[in-house]
């Protein structure tokens, strides 16, 4: 009787974090302050924003994010677009509390985390993270 | 390797089946089948994508890489053999608790199509950083 209440327990318990997770996933957050050199990405800063994927091959959405974020940055002149193996660079991935992939981060010209997303992102969503990341047209 | 999405979810409400059932009834031998199932999984044999296969003749919209799920079977299989282990041994917490977190997983993967067995790999790789040695960049 003991593993019907525990089969139970477990498919409530299922249901309420999927749900959590369809409603968070990809959610655009505010960034908490770190900031990448371009010496940490491997790769030189976007002019006016650079968008950092991190990625592992055990990850179904990060190729689809990866075309979303190569979308936006042909679209957007001046933002680069890097994408990071998190396997190869733990070092970067426990100095960013990075707990999933895809993460996104949306950096500004100076290398400053502006935003940052767990989850595949929506191209709209990242589209307005990068307006928030780019300084102000003179 | 490309994988048919539709015959993982397939596996996984199967899965999901058959582990419930295993914690309603206690039977270490559907729990032994499970284990199996999984065994095949990691070496792309898994049974229930060849049921799929067998009804289904359409071709899929879209593939995935096969590498994700072929990991997330491997974490089912640890549970499952964990769960064995408890149900064999008298020690009936293990038997639920690793019963319940394979569960967990393929409900996840069944219903929402979220492959939580694929997300903890970083994980376990941020806990074990000597495993393997690096090459940056």
């Amino acid at each position: 009787m003991t593993g019907f209440w525990v089969a139970l327990a477990t498919l409530a318990l299922a249901t309420t974090i999927g749900v959590i997770r369809l409603r968070r996933d990809g959610r655009v957050r505010d960034g908490d302050g770190d900031r990448l050199s371009a010496a940490d990405l491997g790769s030189v800063l976007g002019e006016r924003a650079t968008l950092v994927q991190f990625s592992t091959a055990f990850c179904q959405p990060c190729r689809a994010t990866r075309r979303v974020l190569a979308d936006v940055s042909a679209l957007v002149p001046g933002v680069a677009h890097v994408e990071i193996d998190a396997e190869s660079r733990l070092d970067l991935v426990r100095r960013l509390g990075i707990m999933r992939t895809p993460t996104v981060l949306v950096l500004d010209p100076a290398g400053a985390v502006v935003k940052k997303a767990a989850g595949q992102p929506r191209k709209a969503d990242v589209l307005v993270a990068l307006a928030a990341a780019m300084p102000e047209e003179r | 390797m490309r994988a048919d999405p539709r015959a993982l979810r397939f596996g996984a409400a199967i899965t999901s089946l058959i582990l419930a059932a295993t914690l309603v009834t206690g039977s270490v031998w559907l729990l032994a089948f499970q284990a199996v199932a999984f065994a095949l999984g990691v070496v792309w044999r898994s049974p229930y994508t060849m049921l799929f296969k067998a009804f289904v003749r359409s071709a899929p919209k879209h593939t995935e890489d096969a590498r994700p799920p072929r990991f997330a079977q491997g974490v089912g299989l640890v549970f499952a053999v964990a769960g064995l282990a408890g149900y064999l041994a008298g020690i009936t917490p293990l038997a639920l608790a690793a019963t319940a977190a394979a569960l967990l997983a393929a409900f996840l993967n069944a219903a929402f199509g979220f492959c939580l067995g694929c997300e903890t790999y970083l994980l376990i790789r941020r806990l074990l950083p000597a495993a393997t040695t690096e090459v940056s960049q």
